[in-house]
């Protein structure tokens, strides 16, 4: 008794299909989150054979929030790659694919599911480089929706970031603009480190300005447009084209414009008070920063980018200026992000400082049911509250 | 790497046809095979198949107000059970009261089975609670929205059943099994393996039972096994069977051999109930990005209760009275959804620092304390956010 169409007939169709010729955007659109976070992916994708995306639904589905939307019309199911339903062996195989030179970039369908792979990531993929002293690179980019206020059931609105930045071996970050998702997810994939891609799923429908030649694959795809134009113009001449085809995979390093995962950067000056977010409390800190500024209160926001590497730098020297700092993440609180940036903020500005690091986020207690989570997330009033309290020090 | 896309079907068997006791006209099914199963429901009379039809029509009558609940906004989600009625109510008519259950996150048609108000499930649904029902009252545990993680707790109370002595006495009272519900795309998670492992080697009082309801949100079962799910049982030592997931007196009588078969001492058993979800995964899922219209049609034409209705009406035992009886009963039930999920206000705020220990914590009575100061700064000021 089996259905006539039991096997999945769009997922064969996709797995026929070849790798689109069509060229990977460039140019500067206006984008939501998601959709630049396709875009980035898209880039990868694009450049280099071998990116390979891998998770539950991102196929013909698209993901559950649509982020890999037609990319697998596009590359082909053996490039976007519906796995079974399973985190373990998602992590598990994406080591193994790693391993062998490839550069998967898995799909965590919600932040609450990531745990039943949470032993291949931090017991295995945070310590193959090390273990190998330095011979096995795992090139693994895991995103993960994370974050609150969609009015979701139990184990969709989680922040788990810390539990991986805890683990030496990782890299957590988490984008606060759609420029920066479109540019870090590429950085994350050029990465030779494992990258833990943090995506605040609450922000996914807000729209910001990114050019797509930024990031290592968009670069590389403005670069190469430029010469196909130069040789369209020369074509009468010289038809030789072969040089656009071929690809030497993009890493990228220090040297090469490795920035967004490992620099913070400054999302608003401001000289009164620093306030430090990342992910889905970026928005929120530069609303709190606007309504400050109405009360004539000036506050420069930090937008952290990173949660490993943490980049103090950037943080010190905007203390350093305003003489007081609050962070905001929608994780707990307790033994978290802020904890650890009031720690090392204390001990590099003590002398700076007019008033005590204040952290406002989530609290000691599991994600709440619905309809009290605005309660629990840091909102625009509780930040304020935290601003005043630290402006009356 | 190539997707694995070929069709499970290639790799079946006549063997595994799934066992049928009527046939999607509602005429009787009778074959060598099936007739173990047919004696465990040779005592269900008018009234008990007219009960099942009257479950079954409750469930979706239930489904279809919560999907509408849901649209209207009064729900943040739902996950609608329609199509998958015979599976549920067969398998949970089987249970003695005293068996219990350990559903994922669609088991509405267990729950009803089990006596629990379906009005208490929409909590979860709503966003008021995370699932508080008094599970040992009903013997129907919470559910469990992380796949697969509760055929491991349910593997592991049925080790506890048997140890506690309640496997075996020969006492129907007494003897107790229980029975975890997951879908074709759990077994693909190692806690599921794990499971059928543990239950195995401890020979277990469990029943393990999967609705192949052929999809996992997009993905078909083609993407989780190559071969029809019920055989991965026989590699851990549990026996298996395949069963018409849309018949609900078959499911009836696998079920309760399988849960025979573990109070009596036999051990664990896998059940794969090959069922359709007619409906969304839930409701913000498009099942037209990735479904046929044909595939829907075929299954609509085995409609589980389509079925029982042309079993009952062939034997004369359903007419109009009946009829507009279940008519009436279900209109109340639907009124009374309605009105209790509007009714559920929201819950204090500061109730979310209640219970996440047993005991004292500092941590979460100094944050409840100073949620409470700054919560009452707002309402000393004569106004609120
Ligand atoms: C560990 C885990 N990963 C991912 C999800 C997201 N998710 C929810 S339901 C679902 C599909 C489940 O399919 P199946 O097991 O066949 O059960 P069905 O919903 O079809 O009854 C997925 C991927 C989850 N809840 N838990």
């Amino acid at each position: 008794m089996s259905a006539p169409t039991t096997s999945s007939t769009s997922t064969s169709s996709a797995a026929g299909r070849t790798p689109a010729a069509e060229p990977v955007p460039t140019g500067v659109q206006t984008l939501p989150f998601a959709k630049a976070i396709n875009a980035g992916l898209r880039a990868a994708l694009g450049g280099d054979d071998k990116v390979l995306l891998m998770g539950e639904d991102i196929g013909p589905l698209g993901g559950v929030f649509r982020v890999t939307d037609g990319l697998q019309a596009s590359f082909g199911a053996d490039r976007v790659v519906d796995t079974p339903l399973a985190e373990s062996g998602i992590l598990g195989t994406a080591i193994g694919l790693a391993l062998r030179g490839y550069r998967p970039v898995c799909e965590i369908q919600f932040d609450g599911f990531i745990f039943p792979a949470f032993d291949q990531i931090t017991t295995q993929l945070a310590k193959m480089h090390y273990r190998s002293r330095g011979r096995l690179t795992v090139p693994v980019v895991v995103r993960v929706p994370y974050g609150g206020g969609i009015g979701a059931v139990e184990h969709h609105s989680e922040s788990p970031e810390v539990l991986f930045a805890h683990t030496p071996g990782l890299r957590v970050v988490s984008p606060g603009s759609p420029q920066d998702a479109y540019t870090m997810i590429q950085e994350a994939i050029a990465s030779p480190d494992p990258v833990l891609f943090f995506e605040p799923k609450g922000r996914y429908w807000e729209k910001g300005a990114v050019d797509l030649s930024e990031g290592p694959y968009g670069r590389r795809a403005a670069e190469q447009q430029e010469t196909a134009d130069v040789q369209d113009v020369a074509a009468d001449e010289q038809p030789v084209r072969e040089s656009i085809t071929v690809r030497e995979p993009v890493t990228v390093s220090e040297a090469n414009g490795f920035s967004t995962l490992n620099t913070a950067v400054v999302a608003r000056p401001g000289t009164d008070l620093t306030l430090v977010a990342y992910g889905p409390t970026v928005a929120t800190a530069l609303k709190v920063a606007e309504a400050a500024a109405s009360e004539g209160t000036s506050i420069e926001v930090v937008d952290l980018r990173s949660i490993s590497p943490l980049d103090t730098d950037t943080v010190v020297e905007s203390v350093r200026k305003t003489h007081r700092c609050v962070v905001v993440h929608e994780a707990p609180t307790f033994l978290g992000t802020g904890a650890e940036i009031a720690a090392t903020v204390t001990e590099r500005c003590f002398y700076d400082l007019e008033a005590p690091v204040l952290r406002v986020g989530g609290f000691h207690t599991p994600y709440p049911v619905a309809k009290i989570e605005h309660e629990y997330l840091p909102s625009l009033d509780r930040v304020l509250d935290a601003v005043d309290r630290s402006l009356a020090f | 790497m190539t997707a694995p896309i070929e069709p499970t079907e290639a790799l079946q068997t006549d063997e595994d046809a799934p066992v049928q006791l009527v046939a999607p006209d509602g005429s009787r099914v009778s074959d060598d095979r099936n007739a173990p199963y047919r004696a465990r429901t040779s005592h269900l009379g008018t009234e008990e198949l007219r009960g099942l039809y009257r479950d079954m029509v409750l469930v979706r009558r239930f489904d279809t107000e919560a999907t509408a609940l849901q649209r209207q906004g009064e729900l943040a989600l739902f996950a609608p059970l329609l199509g998958q009625e015979a599976a549920q109510i067969g398998s949970g008519r089987a249970l003695a009261p005293q068996d219990v259950a350990f559903p994922s996150y669609r088991e509405h048609g267990v729950a009803h089975t089990r006596g629990l108000d379906l009005a208490e499930i929409l909590r979860l649904f709503r966003g008021v609670d995370h699932g508080g029902w008094d599970s040992e009252a009903h013997n129907f545990h919470l559910y469990t929205l992380v796949i697969g993680s509760h055929s491991l707790h349910a593997t592991g109370y049925a080790m506890g059943v048997q140890r506690d002595g309640l496997v075996g006495t020969g006492d129907p009272e007494r003897d107790t099994a229980v029975i975890t519900y997951f879908g074709d795309g759990a077994t693909s998670q190692g806690d599921v393996s794990e499971a059928l492992g543990f239950a195995a080697v401890n020979n277990a009082p469990v029943v393990l039972f999967c609705q192949n309801n052929q999809w996992a949100i997009s993905v078909p079962t083609s993407t989780q096994s190559r071969v029809p799910l019920y055989r991965r049982g026989a590699g851990f030592g549990v026996p298996s069977v395949r069963v018409d997931g849309n018949d609900v007196l078959a499911c009836y009588a696998v079920t309760a051999e399988a849960l025979e078969r573990a109070r009596s001492g036999g051990g664990p058993t896998f059940i794969e109930a090959v069922t359709y979800r007619m409906g969304a995964h839930t409701t913000s899922d498009d099942p037209t990005r990735y479904r046929t219209r044909a595939e829907e049609d075929y299954w609509r034409d085995r409609d589980p209760i389509a079925r029982l209705h042309a079993l009952l009406v062939a034997e004369g035992a359903w007419d109009d009275e009946a009829a507009a009886a279940l008519e009436a009963e279900s209109e109340a039930l639907g009124e009374r959804i309605r009105t209790s999920v509007r009714a559920l206000g929201k819950p204090a705020a500061a109730s979310m620092f209640d219970h996440v220990y047993a005991t004292d914590h500092q941590v979460v009575s100094r944050e409840s304390a100073w949620f409470e100061s700054y919560e009452s700064s707002f309402t000393d000021q004569g106004g609120h956010r």
